[in-house]
């Protein structure tokens, strides 16, 4: 990558790419943080700096509805310049930080601190999630006017239940008083057990505890109900069931104000993943079948799910050095977001438009904000070279996280393809290579 | 090429040689026990020879054999079968090449192991002179001397012939 | 077969096909699976000898790791590795202490430092032993002595073996395994096992609360009528009913069950005369079974028993033989090089 220095002023120029949306060559032309112009390839622009990125895809920076930044915690498994970096490398430029910290969000002051920490120390915009339920525990409600006046952009429960409906109406009700989005992994906790695994042929096969999926969609129809009473806007994090997809579908229909979103593994992955026992894949919700994995990503496709998050959830090694049920659910996957995307791309499963929209304008909507390449729009934005390919490695990675989906055990060297260049957050930047 | 010796002249001199060991060890009912797969052909033969009215031992020695440890379990190992009460008896232990002498001692170790013999007759087919432990055949029908590479083997069980083959190394 | 269950087989095979772990009996072919009732119908053999012993583990160290306490499991590993002459040492883990993964893997530090050769593994979690043998030094065999819901694989094949003493055969049979399916190791390894070896059909018979999710996909029929699931029946297996299935709302009451899934002289009437019963025990008597077919001529529960000892000896002596056969590859390699 060419780099060319003209004068001193902070001006920038990309030269020599194209737009992910259209595949059209174009000059973006960045100043004071801002997009100042997008202009026809070979416009003399007035920039002080021009990168050539010859061969790159021009994108929306990446929008993830949910990550784990684990920031306030022990250190042990990330923080928030580790995970934001690990975001940047992944072309991420705007994380919702999960409300599962330790002590969890849940409060003005915690908000306060993550973006304190973040303001210093990471290189991507950070939007708290607010904790709904005091601890997290489904019991109390938080101070939610206090969370929003914060910053938090979003209430939710992170990946616990709140396992009583009465407390979960309340909850949305207060939250639409103040018209909060709320953002809920929809489980049932009696439904879902002791269960780690999709209640299907492999947990049958390795006498693994089952998650059925009605423990998901029970939850999914009684949070939907919940919110076309209350009149919530009501965010559905993480599914993973065919029939969560078609009721999603059936509320909207009925104008429900609902939005999901689709862990990117939920998309590559099923519970076949679990053969041989590698704890890797003991994610919640679970990977499922594969009728589930199509049903979703035909909701993907048809905009139904509108986000495909990474739910990062970076470990350190103990976290998954046992038996699978006493291993720690959660992958370390916003560096290998894009790399996944890409090789659904490559299986026609999904295409480059439908995914760069689940990656950027879907989950910036839901959390009312946008994400284009248009003159003003501030300068988050990634750079990537879709023909390049890598290979995930401890040296590779950014994230503290020790557990990466790659590669799988049936294909122990496996490239992935998709190189993120040039990760750019309010115009300054977040990740080069 | 070393010629090979014909199985049914080398049991008549078995026979024979037998017959002598056992009248000058004053054996008058002994027990014949083969080592599998070779030594149960020629121990069926020479008990009919002898005229021997009991059963006859079958023993398989992969649980013995000392190179457990560098080639795992021969997995078609067969149960042994001594059909009657060793202890106490005279027993003639037959096998068909004697080479190091390694099988010949599980064979005898794997004897033990079912009750003390009064004594023990060794008669091979042929004897190799290749050998690593300090045993020796008490009947032999005939000592060959071979290359390094030639491993002799012997098929059956009818008819009863030897068969030589070239290893590589 | 999936692609990811390669990496099971190649865990537990050596590249010449050998057992050097016996974790699961999924990925064991028909082959091996006769191999392992070939070489235990001869240590059955060595059982009836004056000296029961033969030297193959002699100066090896076994292990039995129970996480999870069974004085009758672990007595007939500990008589196995001694008829093998093996030294053997018994652990009981509490698993309280061990219940989280940090814990295990620091057992297991531990004991590698005593120069173990062979760990026996009980653990309440399916897929411990598997987490043991892929974490340990090369070289110590991992046997699996029951995980979880998982597998019982010696459990299964010392049943393998009881039937083929008495049926002679596997093609053309038809089984039952009647009772708590769910939560039973012991019938998942036994209908792979079947499968593997060629039976005709493999039937569970249980309530749908005591039936594991797609059961149908793992090949079984399934019947959740006795009296018409005991027709034409070769093999009748009963698995052991925990009390504790009455809490989580499984069952009603033990009454009821055996009233309904009970083996009575009534319902093995229905079977197949020369129908053989079993069970992998202890026994429950009026629970799943009468005591008048527990101890009737159609029961073969005390050859399970005897043969328990003698497939454990088996197997323990070919994953013992395949870690020996790896060993002595590697020194040569290490010698061309």
């Amino acid at each position: 990558m060419n780099v060319t220095t003209e004068q001193s002023s902070p001006s920038l120029a990309l030269v020599g790419g194209r737009l992910a949306s259209t595949g059209e060559p174009a000059t973006v032309l960045i100043r004071n943080g801002e997009i100042a112009e997008l202009a026809a390839p070979g416009a003399r622009s007035q920039a002080d700096t021009t990168i050539d990125i010859n061969g790159c895809l021009i994108s929306p920076g990446f929008v993830d509805l949910c990550c784990n930044l684990r920031e306030p915690g022990n250190g042990q498994k990330g923080n928030i310049a580790s995970e934001s970096r690990a975001a940047a490398h992944g072309g991420f430029t705007t994380l919702c930080a999960s409300p599962e910290t330790s002590p969890v969000n849940d409060s003005g002051a915690v908000t306060n601190l993550i973006l304190d920490v973040a303001a210093k120390r990471s290189a991507v915009r950070i939007l708290p999630i607010g904790a709904i339920t005091r601890g997290l525990e489904g019991d109390l409600l938080s101070d939610l006017a206090g969370l929003s006046g914060a910053g938090c952009v979003a209430m939710g429960n992170g990946s616990r239940p709140v396992r009583n409906a009465r407390v979960l109406r309340r909850c949305m009700a207060y939250a639409q008083t103040f018209g909060l989005t709320v953002m809920f992994s929809p489980e049932n906790h009696a439904l879902a057990a002791d269960g780690y695994a999709h209640d299907g042929l492999v947990t049958s096969r390795l006498g693994l505890l089952g998650i059925p999926e009605v423990a998901e969609t029970a939850s999914v129809m009684e949070m939907l109900l919940l919110a076309e009473e209350t009149g919530v806007r009501l965010h559905l994090s993480q599914l993973s069931c065919a029939r969560s997809v078609e009721m999603l579908v059936e509320a909207r229909r009925r104008g429900v104000a609902v939005t999901a979103d689709v862990a990117m593994h939920q998309l590559l992955f099923t519970d076949e993943a679990l053969s041989g026992f590698d704890s890797r894949y003991h994610v919640r919700p679970p990977l499922r079948s594969e009728t589930d994995r199509q049903a979703l990503l035909a909701g993907v496709r048809e905009g139904v799910i509108d986000a495909i998050t990474s739910q990062h959830l970076p470990h350190d090694s103990a976290a998954k050095q046992a038996p699978l049920a006493a291993t720690e659910p959660g992958l370390s996957t916003i560096e290998t977001v894009l790399s996944m995307g890409l090789m659904l791309v490559a299986r026609g499963e999904l295409s480059q438009q439908q995914l760069l929209r689940a990656l950027t304008e879907g989950p910036a909507s839901v959390i009312g904000r946008t994400a284009r390449l248009e003159p003003q729009a501030p300068a988050d934005l990634c750079v990537f070279d879709p023909a390049a390919v890598w290979t995930p490695s401890a040296k590779t990675l950014c994230s503290a996280g020790l557990h990466h989906p790659f590669p799988p055990r049936s294909l122990p060297s496996q490239t992935l393809p998709g190189v993120v260049r040039l990760t750019l957050c309010n115009g300054a930047t977040a990740w080069s290579s | 090429m070393i010629q090979l010796p014909d199985v049914e002249q080398l049991l008549q001199q078995m026979e024979a040689d037998l017959r002598q060991t056992l009248a000058r060890r004053g054996v008058t009912d002994p027990v014949m026990v083969g080592i599998r797969t070779g030594g149960v052909w020629l121990a069926e033969q020479l008990n009919q020879r002898l005229g021997l009215s009991g059963p006859l031992g079958e023993l398989d020695i992969s649980f013995y054999r000392d190179d457990f440890s560098r080639l795992g379990l021969n997995p078609r190992v067969k149960p042994s079968s001594l059909p009657f009460d060793t202890e106490g008896r005279d027993i003639v232990l037959i096998d068909d090449v004697l080479m190091s002498g390694r099988t010949i001692r599980a064979a005898m170790n794997e004897i033990f192991d079912y009750g003390r013999p009064a004594s023990i007759i060794l008669a091979v087919l042929m004897d190799l002179g290749k050998r690593e432990l300090p045993i020796q055949p008490d009947v032999t029908g005939q000592v060959v001397s071979m290359a390094p590479n030639q491993r002799v083997k012997l098929r059956g069980p009818a008819p009863l012939r030897l068969e030589l083959r070239e290893t590589s190394e | 077969m999936t692609a990811q269950d390669t990496s099971t087989t190649s865990l537990q095979l050596t590249e010449e096909g050998q057992l050097r772990h016996f974790l699961t009996l999924d990925g064991l072919d028909r082959a091996l699976l006769t191999d392992i009732l070939d070489t235990a119908d001869s240590f059955i053999e060595v059982g009836e000898r004056s000296i029961k012993k033969v030297p193959l583990l002699r100066g090896r160290t076994v292990v039995n790791l129970f996480f999870e306490s069974s004085t009758r499991t672990r007595s007939t590993f500990e008589l196995a590795a001694k008829r093998l002459s093996a030294d053997v040492l018994n652990l009981d883990i509490n698993t309280s202490a061990t219940s989280k993964g940090e814990s295990l893997s620091d057992t297991l530090l531990n004991l590698e430092a005593m120069a173990s050769d062979m760990f026996v593994v009980r653990h309440s979690q399916s897929g411990a032993p598997h987490f043991i043998a892929e974490s340990v030094t090369p070289g110590v065999a991992i046997i699996n002595a029951g995980d979880g819901r998982h597998a019982h694989p010696t459990q299964a094949m010392l049943d393998m073996l009881t039937i083929r003493q008495h049926k002679g055969r596997f093609e053309g049979l038809k089984v039952a395994i009647v009772g708590d399916i769910l939560h039973s190791r012991v019938a998942r390894s036994q209908i792979r096992a079947l499968q593997e070896l060629g039976a005709a059909e493999v039937r569970v018979i249980a309530p749908a609360t005591l039936l594991p999710r797609s059961v149908e996909a793992l090949g079984c029929t399934v019947e959740y009528d006795m009296t018409r699931g005991m027709k034409d029946l070769d093999v009748v297996i009963m698995l052991r009913l925990q009390k504790e299935r009455m809490e989580g709302a499984l069952l009603p009451s033990e009454r009821e069950f055996y009233r309904l899934y009970g083996l009575s002289r009534e319902k093995l009437a229905l079977a197949h005369p020369d129908c053989i019963v079993m069970h992998p025990g202890p026994i429950n008597r009026g629970v799943e079974i009468e005591s008048a077919v527990a101890d009737g001529p159609q029961s073969v529960i005390l050859d399970q028993v005897t043969n328990g000892i003698a497939i454990r000896m088996a197997v323990m002596s070919m994953a013992m033989g395949g870690q020996m056969a790896d060993r002595n590859r590697q020194s040569l390699e290490r010698k061309v090089l």
